[in-house]
């Protein structure tokens, strides 16, 4: 009797979980009748989980994904991947994997993008007409703007760069992990041109300052931090904050310099700082310091084809390129039927995942608009998150939008500039689950 | 965080385990909770003797889970740094305790029934 009851329990809720399956898949929407031909170029972050919403929206719309990288990285996790928290494979999956059916993926790079005639090439010569163009194909990592490096050396010389992929990761961790126990000088960098996620050098010189300060250098390192920018972060209430930290902590901060080339043989790295005197003339100095540790990251800049196709800014970020969109919808300024996405877009901040998971529902919004002939409402207003990690298990997770103005998304409750475990444990344990919900448009 | 909704959560939380694992936790819990329910019923009173055990039980879940926690994230006690941050560990805590108790009472009763049920004296 009492086994019967607990069986048919168990069937029970088994039927119950199909049931609430079902009406999941029911409660879709109807979609919007279209024959549009889309083409997103890039199947990072914005792309997929654009698609996978469209698909969503949409019905009988022809999508095409342009992309010739067969896996995707979890750019997020590298920072941990650098400071041996997680494997290589921690960030990489299969691009085809996240995205739905319906959709065309096209395993090649988009080479000419054509917006008066609305074609994209590929490499191979295909070429698609669109009625609608999304780009976010990401940016391009300029290592050979940094004379005397490239990216083989990254694990060798005390050489880290953690931004060259899950590999490169790994091996700068090699690098870092023989400083955490050998000690020497730390020397921490960052470049002059926009970047993705600005917080990811900050997190990588507090996190190797933390190992190093619990391993066997302790008390026998130094750390110095070098960028080019007047201040360690845009946010100004966030670079008070992480001054003082980096005051606590016993970082020295370099500011105004410019990484310009190594010499891996030497241990020696080259830094250019402009100055304008009262006359308006400028002068560059140069200057040396040396390493044990030093960690590169190169200058960023728009893929080629979207800087040779006149997408670009043409009096805003000359030397990178980025897409000249509209900061409150990323719609292109002049090709309306054309958006940006992500780390490609010409706007003040927001080279994140988090950025991503906030600009893609905006230009999902306008484009569906645009195929039912009226003009849409949502706006991004430049939210950014950053979970400044400050030391292994503490965080701050520091949110902020276009103004500067600090916009927490647990109020009262996660403080955003004090170093708390919880926020720790959101990077830890929920961003990649919530980035990869985001993927599948779920998020 | 744009908004978080109820669905969202689940997105999330399947993602965390996958989603085979994560049904199969809520599956357990709810069959964990039943099976509790189920012998109190059967019982019509709850036995002191066994809640004595379950009580035994509580710190022992409670260690547990926050082992656990910290274990999965790479962290530690000296990570506690704000008063949210407690109240994050007492949760965890009382959440391993409350399991751990709920789990002794419920295998308890379900191995060795009571010999006279009390509700026929």
């Amino acid at each position: 009797m009492g086994f019967d009851s607990t069986r048919r329990g168990f069937l029970g809720l088994g039927a119950m979980g199909a049931a609430a399956l079902m009406t999941g898949a029911n409660a879709r929407a109807q979609g919007v009748a279209t024959s549009a031909r889309i083409v997103i170029i890039g199947a990072g972050a914005a792309g997929t989980a654009l698609a996978n919403r469209l698909i969503e929206r949409l019905e009988g719309a022809s999508i095409t994904i342009i992309d010739p990288r067969r896996e995707h990285l979890y750019q997020p996790g590298l920072s941990l991947v650098a400071a041996g928290l997680k494997p290589a494979s921690y960030v990489v999956s299969q691009t085809a994997d996240w995205l739905p059916s319906g959709v065309t993926l096209i395993a090649e790079k988009a080479a000419a993008i054509d917006p008066v005639a609305k074609t994209v090439a590929t490499e191979s010569g295909e070429v698609m007409a669109y009625d609608f163009l999304v780009v976010a194909p990401g940016l391009v990592l300029d290592h050979e703007a940094i004379e005397g490096f490239s990216l083989d050396m990254v694990g060798q010389n005390g050489i880290g760069a953690l931004y060259g992929g899950p590999d490169h990761a790994a091996r700068t961790w090699q690098a870092a992990s023989k400083f955490a126990e050998e000690g020497g000088v730390g020397l921490f960098t960052r470049p002059a041109t926009e970047m993705k996620c600005a917080g990811a050098p900050l997190k990588h010189t507090f996190l190797i300052e933390d190992i190093a300060s619990r391993g066997g250098a302790a008390g026998k390192y130094e750390m110095h931090y070098a960028a080019p920018q007047p201040v360690l972060f845009s946010v100004p209430i966030v670079a008070e904050k992480v001054r003082m930290l980096f005051g606590e902590r016993g970082i020295a901060t370099h500011m105004g310099q410019k990484l310009k080339s190594i010499d891996p043989g030497r241990r020696i790295a080259t830094f250019e700082s402009s100055s304008t005197d009262a006359s308006g003339a400028v002068s560059v100095t140069s200057s040396e310091m040396k390493w044990d540790y030093l960690h590169v990251i190169p200058p960023q800049r728009a893929p080629e084809v979207i800087r040779q196709s006149g997408l670009s800014w043409a009096d805003k970020w000359t030397d990178q390129g980025w897409v000249e969109c509209d900061m409150k919808t990323l719609r292109h300024l002049r090709y309306p039927e054309i958006f940006a996405l992500g780390d490609v877009a010409g706007v003040p901040k927001g080279k994140t995942a988090a950025s991503v998971k906030w600009q893609v529902p905006v230009v999902e919004d306008h484009l569906v608009a645009a195929i039912q002939g009226r003009e849409g409402t949502q706006t991004y207003d430049g939210y950014t998150s950053c979970p400044m990690i400050t030391r292994v298990g503490r965080a701050m997770l520091v949110e902020f939008d276009y103004h500067n103005n600090l916009v927490p998304s647990f109020p009262g409750l996660i403080a955003p500039l004090e170093e708390l475990w919880i926020s720790w444990l959101m990077k830890e344990v929920a961003l990649k689950a919530t980035y990869n919900a985001m993927l599948r448009g779920r998020a | 965080m744009q908004e978080l909704t109820f669905t969202t959560l689940i997105a999330v939380l399947q993602e965390m385990f996958g989603s085979g694992l994560f049904w199969t936790l809520v599956v357990v819990a709810v069959l964990v909770t039943l099976a509790y329910l189920y012998v109190l019923l059967r019982d019509r009173a709850v036995s002191w003797r066994k809640f004595l055990w379950a009580q035994v039980a509580m710190p022992i879940g409670a260690v547990a889970a926050v082992v656990f926690v910290q274990t999965i994230t790479s962290s530690g006690l000296r990570d506690i740094g704000g008063p949210i941050d407690v109240v994050v560990l007492l949760a965890v805590a009382a959440m391993g305790a409350i399991g751990a108790a709920i789990l002794v009472y419920t295998l308890q009763s379900l191995l060795r029934p009571p010999l006279k049920p009390s509700g026929r004296r």
